[in-house]
């Protein structure tokens, strides 16, 4: 007669057993994430489960935000209203010559037969929060993939470039921000059209420009801005200045260290800018062509 | 839970309460908090309590599921708070009969050690990932938390430390 133990001490799998696997159950979908990008759609489902929780937490706050802006003294609206007004005058000057200035470049760009340079749409975006994880630099938008926001598009604030939307949730996004250590933008030295890459300085707030050579015409004060030959973000946005060139004769690289000109870490509102771009196909290389250019010919030899 | 200290006779917990409060933690975690080194893990200090006080109800899956969510909510490394949680809770269940047995303070000395170790797992996911390392304060989180356990203790265990309706008849 067979004998099993009452149901009172049936208690599954040993500890040290699930333990082990779950532990490799996290481990692969570790893996499966962070090398190969396959946990994308496990991804967006749980975060559209978390989605009404975060909109609950973000209550407090906004209500908190709402009553401070409601009992803003008079003095402080004229004031500010009156700041407005005089950089309203000062930018509509500047945007009339703007308009002056570009169609000037138009009419020069087609007579030179280059591409014209496409209006790219953009939408304004409020930043609801940073993100709740201290090893990366990102903020979380209120605007997802439902209000047409792709991943990959730059995103900018009044000043200049603030970071690159990397994942476009239902209803929000999140925007990897210029200091992350995980983002490189192409730039431009602004005075003498030096092309480099900024890398994200991490917790110091800085981008650091790697692999410039020792002797690269760069100097404390320049401006950099975006080249544009990425074809993610538009030419000649403002990305950072440099504050500071170590040039060591024991390296063979300069030392390049850049403060971000957009308020990256601070501010409430940014715009992403479509990331259509209308770039030339890559051209086939040598090693492409070889054997389709052979191919062809025997085609022909054995068609003759 | 001391042998010489007074016991209260808990009622049986009910399994709503342990969903409600993992609910609230997980909408603490998602408050927009300033700085997010100093915010306590208020998930992790939930999974810590439930598996110290109910090691048979709350267990790994349920550890493991809520890593999930809190990695997919964070938007970081999916299986990153998995793992830390799922370690948590194993090393939780071990030692719950062993916490249970100090008073407030040696609890909160033992739930202190689990919660830097849960925080150290997610730092070795990371560094391995190829993150740079943010700073010592990223261990300050776990000791606000630890702060919070005899306030959670109290909390989550009032609905077990109902009165008992006075029956006049009893025998007793």
């Amino acid at each position: 007669m067979e004998h099993n133990p009452p149901p009172f001490f049936v208690r599954g799998p040993a500890p040290l057993v699930r333990l082990a696997f779950f532990a490799s159950l996290s481990l692969a979908l570790l893996v499966l994430d962070a090398r190969f990008h396959y946990a994308d759609s496990v991804r967006s489902v749980l975060a559209l489960a978390a989605y009404p929780l975060q909109q609950v937490a973000r209550l407090p706050v906004a209500a908190a935000e709402g009553i401070s802006s409601y009992f803003t003294s008079q003095s402080q609206l004229r004031e500010e209203n009156e700041l407005l007004r005089a950089r309203l005058l000062a930018t509509a000057q500047g945007a009339q010559r703007f308009e002056a200035a570009a169609a000037e470049a138009s009419h020069l760009r087609r007579l030179i037969g280059a591409a014209e340079r496409i209006e790219r749409k953009s939408m304004p975006a409020e930043i609801l929060y940073s993100g709740r994880d201290p090893y990366s630099r990102k903020v979380i938008l209120d605007r997802g993939s439902q209000h047409g926001v792709r991943a990959g598009s730059p995103v900018v604030d009044e000043i200049g470039v603030i970071g690159q939307l990397t994942r476009a949730h239902a209803f929000v996004s999140e925007v990897t921000l210029l200091t992350d250590k995980d983002l490189a933008v192409p730039v431009q030295v602004l005075r003498n059209g030096l092309r480099a890459i900024a890398f994200g300085g991490g917790a110091s707030g800085m981008l650091e420009l790697r692999y410039m050579a020792a002797n690269a015409d760069i100097e404390n004060g320049d401006q950099l801005v975006t080249s544009g030959i990425d074809g993610t973000y538009p030419p000649g946005l403002p990305v950072a200045g440099v504050v500071r060139v170590e040039r060591d004769a024991s390296y063979t690289f300069a030392r390049v260290l850049a403060q971000p000109s957009a308020g990256v870490e601070r501010g409430r509102y940014a715009l992403v800018l479509s990331s259509e771009a209308r770039l030339p196909p890559y051209p086939e290389s040598a090693a492409d062509k070889g054997p389709k250019a052979r191919k062809a010919k025997r085609k022909d030899a054995d068609g003759s | 839970m001391g042998p010489d200290r007074p016991q209260y006779i808990l009622l049986p917990v009910r399994a709503g309460t342990i969903a409600a409060s993992f609910v609230a933690a997980l909408l603490l975690n998602f408050l927009p908090w300033p700085d997010l080194a100093l915010a306590p893990d208020f998930v992790a200090l939930t999974l810590a309590f439930w598996c110290v006080r109910q090691p048979r109800l709350v267990g790994l899956a349920s550890a493991w599921v809520l890593g999930l969510l809190v990695d997919a909510g964070n938007g970081v490394l999916l299986g990153q708070h998995a793992l830390a949680y799922s370690t948590l809770a194993f090393c939780a269940i071990a030692l719950s009969r062993r916490i249970l047995w100090f008073e407030t303070w040696g609890q909160m000395l033992h739930v202190l050690l689990l919660l830097e170790g849960t925080q150290l797992v997610a730092l070795g996911v990371r560094l391995a990932a190829g993150a740079e390392f943010p700073g010592w304060s990223l261990f300050a989180g776990p000791l606000a938390a630890t702060a919070l356990w005899p306030a959670v203790t109290w909390l989550l265990l009032m609905p077990q430390r109902r009165p008992v309706a006075i029956d006049e008849n009893r025998p007793i």
